[in-house]
């Protein structure tokens, strides 16, 4: 009989647990639909050169790193040194989407802090942002050999989640 | 007040982009209220507790003007929904759609009724069950019929 009286403990235990796995979640982290989906196609003009395109067309049977940024994003700046760091080991083309963005500005960007992509593509009118479910700069995605998006990273990428994540998924997917 | 409003009405003017919105609004009356009746429905996902019909943000806006595009191509409201489903998930949809991954948000709010319903029959059972109206011995209802009668006087 006794028991019953923790009943209500017991209730308030669960309601407590529930409300400490919901703090710890990020509601801006919203999983993408496009994982496991092709990759959306483009071709846009290229950042340092507008007068070449670049497309989805280029990158067919690789695995690549697809990460968009913009020079207005403070965030951005943050990741960009991961980015550098990143580039340096040469494992996957990165490949940048300049997002709604002036070309000057991200040319800018990219002569004092360095150019960690292969090809940046730029896309002025967010177009293609649209397109991949960009919501927040920077958004990075890892595409397969089959052009299709295997994973999505939101918000900066770390140097932790390319040790723990990124790296070990690109090794996999470049073996397949 | 009255500056404040001036200096909002020309921060407006100046910035362009609501200038544009108004003429668009004015270009075609009928596509702008397809686009709002759509975009009320829609979450803005920069500002989430903000709709995308109401949403000043950069990505609504952009938003707003494909959605304005898909409904001058004559989408419908479906694929119109698809398109914004396709790319952001049912996140940007206020209200959720019926899936199996969503039956527990549809039915769970019955389920826990259910279940209150259910607890608070068995209570009053039970309660009922061990409530036996006491019978009266002989000795007592004399000693009551002497109290009323007593009373009575």
């Amino acid at each position: 009989m006794k028991a019953k009286f923790l009943i209500p403990l017991g209730l308030f235990v669960v309601l407590v647990l529930f409300l400490a796995v919901g703090l710890g979640l990020d509601p801006r982290e919203v999983p993408s639909p496009l994982v496991n989906k092709p990759a959306p196609v483009f071709k846009l003009t290229q950042l340092e050169q507008p007068e070449l395109q670049f497309g989805t067309e280029d990158l067919k049977g690789k695995v690549w790193l697809f990460n968009v940024w913009a020079s207005w994003c403070v965030a951005c700046r943050q990741e960009h040194p991961v980015l550098m760091e990143f580039s340096r080991t040469q494992l996957v083309p990165i490949i940048g989407l300049d997002y709604k963005d002036q070309r000057k500005d991200a040319l800018g960007v990219l002569r004092r802090a360095g150019n960690p992509y292969d090809v940046t593509a730029f896309d002025g009118d967010g177009r293609v942002g649209i397109d991949y479910g960009v919501y927040g700069v920077p958004e990075s995605y890892v595409i397969d050999k089959a052009g299709v998006i295997r994973y999505k990273h939101i918000g900066p990428i770390t140097t932790e989640a390319l040790q723990k994540t990124i790296i070990p998924l690109i090794n996999e997917l470049k073996k397949s | 007040m009255k500056y404040l409003y001036a200096l909002v009405l020309a921060l407006l003017a100046a910035s362009g982009s609501g200038a544009k919105e108004a003429t668009q609004l004015a270009e075609d009356p009928v596509v702008e209220q397809r686009l709002i009746a759509i975009s009320e429905e829609m979450r803005c996902l920069v500002c989430q507790n903000e709709s995308l019909a109401g949403s000043r943000s950069d990505l609504a806006m952009d938003l707003r003007r494909e959605l304005r595009g898909l409904i001058k191509q004559g989408k419908t409201d479906a694929e119109i929904k698809e398109f914004m489903v396709s790319r952001y998930g049912d996140f940007v949809l206020y209200r959720p759609p019926v899936k199996p991954t969503t039956w527990l948000l549809w039915a769970g709010p019955f389920g826990l009724m259910g279940i209150g319903v259910m607890a608070l029959f068995m209570y009053l059972r039970r309660r009922n069950a061990s409530m036996t109206p006491e019978e009266l011995t002989d000795e007592e209802r004399k000693r009551v019929e002497a109290l009323l009668q007593e009373g009575e006087k």
